[in-house]
């Protein structure tokens, strides 16, 4: 019997390194539908723009398989969760027995209908290794490219884009870039700068239909404008692969029900990762956190879990460095206060649209609840930790919005405990 | 593991533990050289906090569980298996500064020069075996030493 992995990212790949700490014996066996080493999904726009080579995308060492003992299915696609007999099905109807089965499936691009989508060339997602070569095959310096959606996606897909082709317009049904990790302010901020860079952008619309024979040759958009299109990427969102999970009959709300150690409803079944929903506790809602760096620790503790130890995940909340451009962000948590709950929260807000910088607080109950930086990003962790640890900044001598704000705005004790783990001040 | 801790009593915050840790992290290795000759400008990896009379200098904690490397996009970011301490790969590193998002001390720092990337405290592993801060601290406010020692 085995442990078996369903994925081939973060949380599959740190749930193998975490149940190797604990079990270093029982076959762990690996199975992706990709056909590649584990590689950083995040970094498909720099191999679109050259900035990495597929050697250089690895996420963890040539050896790594070998290392951790795993035997690797990639190129294969499971099919079915058969739970009754602890098996998953291949696409081929190879059967792999599991003794506990992680599903660490990721996230699948969103595609609503739209008029006109199937049938065409040059329509595409940007989500996977996959997608990036072959949209770096296609596009042509004189393509006039489209990309609907102005998320992380869709910008981090026009950025990779932009030395490829000369015309490249951005169509977003919100009235602003990035919406879900920047407030107006800073999205008007982004949004600039990346219009200075040449990319167009067409707010408060989308798609209504694709037109052209063999291949996309122009949109008309929702507000009765066409424009001319030679390759449209598709980048609305995504959603969690749940597919094989919710025909076996585990719990599937906006992602895979899972419970602090990563276990489904289902005995020694677990899930990991942007296939899950977990608690939010910026926002106080379950949702789906589709971030490279939570899928990783979800995966450990998933993995520890399926090894037989003790691990539980606790608080989580969205979180995002990113950049467009040259220009750096760090959000996280809360970054924008509906105006119904406003007299609940406290905004501290420093800025300079011209010099393109800002510094945003969210604050409840004397607790930082979230933050936005643009540009001025250095030692954002620590107001990250702010967040996680809940502690009250009343404790905190210096503001928060301070560009000396650091470690020397906590008090001694706090200090000591926090940065010196055991040293002496 | 032995890691620098420092003692905020002595610091004077003469930020000398800066300039050669910036040396210390120079091609040249050479103070006058780094500084005057080379293209890539010498840059700290140790912070120095000052609001006087208080002030200490900070760097790279080596964490057991460490963040950076958990929260790490690209796996630039390890912990060396034997010696415990957390260091950059420096070519495989995109500068996207997910380690300083999740890093509560605030001790990664960023190198635009050339290509992006997050700089930290190595302990001087390749060139030392005392840390190049340590060593220059005037005061001997930075001890490099087990934890409890």
């Amino acid at each position: 019997m085995a442990y078996v992995i369903i994925g081939n990212a973060a949380a599959a790949i740190s749930a193998v390194e975490s149940i190797r700490k604990i079990d270093t014996k029982k076959p762990i066996i690996l199975i992706s539908d990709e056909p590649y080493h584990t590689y950083s999904r995040p970094l498909i726009s720099y191999y679109l723009g050259d900035k990495v080579t597929e050697d250089t995308m690895r996420y963890r060492g040539e050896n790594f398989y070998k290392k951790h003992n795993v035997t690797t299915y990639f190129g294969k696609k499971v099919v079915e969760i058969i739970c009754d007999k602890k098996q998953v099905r291949l696409e081929d109807d190879t059967f792999i027995s599991y003794d506990k089965l992680l599903i660490a499936t990721g996230s699948k691009p969103f595609v609503p209908p739209m008029k006109g989508l199937t049938g065409k060339e040059n329509i595409h997602t940007f989500l996977k290794l996959e997608d990036a070569v072959e949209l770096k095959q296609k596009v042509k310096k004189d393509m006039r490219v489209v990309i609907v959606g102005a998320g992380l996606i869709g910008l981090k897909a026009a950025e990779g884009l932009h030395k490829l082709c000369d015309d490249i317009t951005v169509v977003e049904l919100a009235d602003s870039v990035l919406s879900t990790i920047l407030d107006r302010k800073a999205a008007d901020i982004v949004q600039k700068h990346i219009t200075q860079e040449g990319i167009k952008f067409i707010f408060n619309t989308t798609i209504s239909e694709i037109e052209g024979e063999t291949k996309v040759e122009k949109l008309t958009l929702q507000d009765g404008r066409v424009i001319p299109c030679d390759l449209l990427v598709v980048a609305i969102g995504v959603r969690p692969n749940v597919d094989i999970a919710q025909t076996a009959g585990i719990d599937v709300n906006r992602g895979i029900v899972v419970d602090d150690s990563m276990q489904t409803n289902i005995a020694d079944i677990y899930a990991a990762g942007d296939v899950t929903e977990s608690l939010d506790v910026a926002s106080d809602t379950r949702r789906v956190l589709a971030l490279w760096p939570n899928a990783y620790r979800q995966g450990e503790v998933a993995g520890c879990s399926m090894a037989g130890g003790d691990a539980i995940f606790d608080s989580a909340f969205a979180m995002n460095a990113i950049g467009f451009f040259g220009l750096p962000m760090i959000t996280a948590g809360l970054v924008n206060v509906d105006e119904t709950q406003a007299e609940q929260y406290e905004v501290q807000l420093v800025y300079d649209e011209e010099e393109k910088w800002i510094k945003k607080f969210i604050i409840k109950q004397n607790q930082l609840k979230g933050f936005i930086l643009i540009s001025k990003v250095d030692r954002a962790g620590i107001y990250t930790s702010l967040i996680k640890e809940g502690i009250d900044i009343r404790q905190l001598d210096r503001a928060l919005t301070s560009d000396a704000f650091g470690l020397i705005a906590f008090s001694k004790e706090l200090r000591a405990e926090k940065m010196l783990k055991g040293g002496r001040i | 593991m032995k890691r620098v801790y420092a003692n905020e009593t002595y610091c004077v915050g003469c930020k000398l533990c800066e300039i050669h840790c910036a040396v210390a992290h120079s091609e040249s290795k050479d103070i006058i050289k780094a500084y005057k000759k080379e293209k890539i400008k010498p840059m700290p990896r140790i912070v120095v906090e000052d609001d006087m009379p208080i002030s200490f200098a900070l760097q790279c904690r080596h964490c057991e569980d460490a963040p950076c490397i958990k929260a790490c996009i690209t796996g630039a970011m390890q912990k060396g298996e034997q010696t415990g301490i957390v260091t950059n790969e420096e070519n495989r590193c995109v500068g996207c500064w997910t380690c300083i998002l999740v890093c509560p001390f605030g001790a990664i720092v960023r190198n635009e020069q050339g290509k992006k990337v997050a700089a930290k405290c190595d302990l001087c592993a390749e060139i030392e075996d005392t840390p190049a801060c340590v060593k220059n601290c005037p005061n001997e406010a930075l001890k490099y030493e087990e934890e409890g020692e």
